[in-house]
């Protein structure tokens, strides 16, 4: 009998402990696939954040860190010096990634710290219950912003990928998608080549998937891609925002 | 041997670091530990070593954490304000078993405080360096030579154990300079870390750092284990220097800076007649109990001599069971107690014989 | 005469007195003494005053902070003011009578007025009157040798500095001198 699909090597046989629905499991096979594609395994370290992927230090078989909340990049940063050979990720959430640990992404992404930042963006706060997140949409219902958020007193969406594009130390920063096969394919691109950056030491690379969460969404699996597509893609378009080696406008 | 030559305490640590193998430093500006991180801007690329200036101390402690788990000898250093913010590192690294070194240069507090020496972090060292059950190797340094030569020990005891380790220094003791021997640390052999998160080669299994357990059992498990090593290392590790207490009937007990003054006060106090002696606790977690404890067979009543409103007093209190009366002397806020406000404290517990 | 000192040295930022300091502390040092140097920091240190305590001493030095020197230098009047007190009776003052236009009331003090900014400008040697204070002071206290004091300064002074050398040595004789 044919194989046609295995589980990536970059995988431990865990089980995800993932919600029905939750495209953490496929952003997961994505990044492990390009570990094994790219054959560096042996020597990558992921750094999980806090948030729903906390515990994905159990699921990617290369050594991993587990970060203080927000902390990934600098711990990122922190193996990356140690050993600047080894090809080191984060796995970061919007909270993790956009609130408590901006500080710590902007200035690694400034300083063009050569490491991959994967940032999965379901606009709210999983793990603790489904909490407004910085990249709450306006007007999104969560258990924090029961009446919708208002940008008033609430404030404005965080757009990292713009933000981040601004910076001389960023090599890639790149918004896609998991909603459809078509969109699970470029990220993985995406994916890969933000790997790949790191590897021919072209700075910092952030690739920002789009993300859902059926459970705090309050919607099924079908409708939460429904969801992603029609409310969530207008207002975080997909695209490449910077690609380019890091420093290159300024030469 | 090698010429002595004056150094300032903040540059000597940092080349103290440097000498016991340690080449990554990650570091925010504060006074008055600053002269360490410039020290560490100037040197380390001259050693092939990494210096990083974070945005913040929170993001440094935390590069130490990426660092040491990849199995590297890293530091951080600031001074109190700073430290506050490194918490929450330090927290994860003794909850992850990652051996770090971090050194805090006290200055006044709370808040900002001023920028004055201050020994008003001794709580936070040795009882709190962060949430949860834990502990971390506090050695408190008393001359600018005991810097250097603790640094060394800090790092060696660090990866011994398996957890962070921390100088207690001041302002004082940061911004003076004083002759020092730096040992050649080029024969320096750094352990093995099979446990560190540098990439498994295909050779093992992935090696995981990490301080969640969300089975409570299993966490108290492992809580328990790292207190059974802590007892060990009580039993092993204390360290504390006894100046003139075999015959003494009044022992102030002091480190740091104030142990420096306090000395003088024993020297006068011993003119005029009165017995006194000094205890000064070098490690300060393990607290050197085992010495207080024999002290306190003979001496008649301690003196705890703090540049605080008296933090330490209640371990010596602890470590002789209040066995003998001790009692506080303090200032704070920057200021540092002159001999003979000690001595007098000292001839007013002499009078109660 | 005693062979420890408690030292002060207090001016304005800029002055040198830091760097007086350690030219004091090395010849005690290249003595084989104990030496503490400890520096006033913080803001003041940004064109306020500046101060520096020097021990040196036979025995380990108990706290490096000078708060009743045996030997006072002083480069301006609020230094002078805020310390002449403090010294202790019998101790030795040495003050730059060029910057601070006032005599020194107590009958208890070994007090030598020497005009050192003015005798700088006067011979060329800018900014050296800490220096020359410092060789004045040896000749009044002997604090350490000469020779050490010498190697003091060639150690104090930096070597891509090499042509102040010569000139910190002038200094140094010319304090002497006085």
């Amino acid at each position: 009998m044919a194989v046609v699909f295995t589980k990536p090597h970059a995988l431990t046989d865990a089980p995800f402990h993932y919600c029905p629905g939750c495209t953490h499991g496929i952003i997961h096979r994505l990044v492990a696939e390009v570990i094994d594609e790219l054959g560096v395994e042996g020597k990558t370290v992921g750094v999980s954040p806090v948030g729903c992927a906390v515990m994905n230090y159990d699921y990617f078989n290369c050594d991993m860190v587990e970060a203080p909340h927000g902390r990934a990049p600098a711990v990122a940063t922190g193996l990356k010096r140690a050993k600047p050979d080894n090809v080191i990720f984060t796995y970061q959430g919007d909270g993790d990634l956009a609130a408590i640990g901006t500080a710590e992404t902007v200035h690694a992404a400034t300083r063009g710290e050569n490491i991959t930042v994967i940032f999965v963006n379901n606009t709210i706060y999983g793990m603790t219950g489904g909490q407004m997140a910085p990249t709450s949409l306006p007007g999104q219902v969560t258990q924090t912003t029961p009446y919708g958020r208002d940008v008033n007193t609430a404030g404005y969406p965080v757009r990292v990928c713009e933000m981040l594009s601004t910076l001389d130390g960023v090599a890639l920063a790149q918004r896609v998608a998991v909603d459809s096969v078509k969109h699970v394919n470029e990220a993985k691109k995406a994916i890969k080549k933000a790997f790949q950056n790191q590897i021919d030491k072209k700075g910092f690379s952030i690739v920002e998937v789009l993300s859902t969460c059926p459970t705090n969404w309050g919607l099924t699996p079908v409708e939460a891609l429904d969801w992603l597509r029609e409310k969530m893609i207008p207002y975080y378009p997909l695209g490449v925002y910077k690609d380019e080696e890091k420093g290159a406008r300024l030469k | 041997m090698a010429e002595r030559f004056l150094m300032k305490g903040n540059e000597a640590l940092a080349e103290a670091a440097i000498q016991a193998g340690c080449r990554h430093f990650f570091g925010y500006p504060i006074t008055p530990q600053t002269e360490l991180a410039a020290y560490m801007s100037k040197k380390m690329p001259k050693v092939g070593g990494t210096y990083l200036q974070a945005e913040s101390e929170l993001a440094a402690a935390n590069m130490v954490l990426g660092c040491a788990s990849a199995g590297c000898r890293a530091m951080t250093s600031s001074s109190s304000p700073g430290i506050s913010l490194k918490t929450e590192a330090i927290s994860y690294m003794a909850g992850s078993d990652v051996p770090a070194l971090i050194i805090n240069v006290q200055r006044g507090g709370p808040g900002l405080g001023g920028i004055q020496p201050s020994q008003a972090d001794y709580w936070q060292a040795t009882k709190a360096t962060g949430h949860g059950d834990f502990q971390i190797l506090v050695f408190a340094p008393a001359t600018v030579q005991e810097m250097v030569n603790l640094v060394g020990k800090a790092f060696d005891l660090g990866d011994k154990y398996r957890m962070p380790a921390m100088i207690l220094a001041d302002g004082m003791l940061g911004q003076m300079m004083e002759p020092v021997e730096i040992p050649d640390g080029s024969n320096t052999e750094l352990p093995e870390k099979p446990w560190a998160t540098n990439g498994h080669q295909n050779k093992r299994e992935h090696n995981i750092i990490n301080s969640l357990y969300l089975t409570p059992q299993a966490l108290e498990k492992l809580v328990r284990e790292r207190f059974e090593r802590y007892e060990i290392i009580k039993k092993n590790e204390q360290m504390a220097e006894e100046y003139l207490t075999d015959d003494a009937d009044i022992i102030v007990v002091a480190y740091g800076a104030s142990a420096r003054v306090s000395h003088s006060a024993v020297d006068s106090a011993r003119q005029q007649g009165i017995k006194a002696g000094l205890i000064r606790p070098i490690t300060l977690w393990p607290f050197p109990t085992d010495t207080l404890a024999k002290a306190a067979e003979h001496a008649k009543a301690f003196l705890s001599v703090e540049m605080s409103m008296g933090q330490m007093v209640d371990d010596v209190k602890l470590a002789i069971n209040c066995s003998r009366p001790v009692e506080f002397y303090g200032r704070t806020g920057g200021m540092i107690p002159t001999p003979d406000e000690i001595l007098q404290q000292i001839i007013e517990l002499g009078g109660e014989k | 005469m005693s062979t420890n000192y408690n030292m002060l040295l207090a001016g304005f930022g800029g002055q040198g007195i830091l760097f007086a300091g350690k030219v004091i502390a090395y010849g005690g040092l290249n003595d084989g003494k104990e030496i503490s140097w400890l520096p006033s920091y913080g803001p003041e240190m940004r064109g306020g005053t500046a101060n520096c305590s020097v021990c040196i001493s036979d025995k380990a030095i108990g706290s490096p902070l000078v708060t009743s020197p045996d030997t006072f230098i002083a480069m301006n009047l609020p230094s002078f003011d805020k310390f002449i007190n403090d010294v202790k009776p019998g101790g030795t003052v040495i003050v730059d009578s060029f910057l601070i236009d006032r005599k020194v009331e107590r009958d208890d003090l070994n007090v030598f007025y020497v005009p050192a900014t003015k005798i700088a400008e006067e011979q060329g040697l800018k900014g050296l009157a800490n220096i020359i204070l410092v060789g004045k002071l040896f000749k009044e206290t002997g604090f350490c040798t000469e020779e050490a004091l010498y190697k003091a300064v060639e150690k104090c002074v930096p070597a891509r500095k090499a042509n102040m050398l010569d000139l910190n040595k002038k200094a140094i004789k010319l304090g002497m001198e006085q």
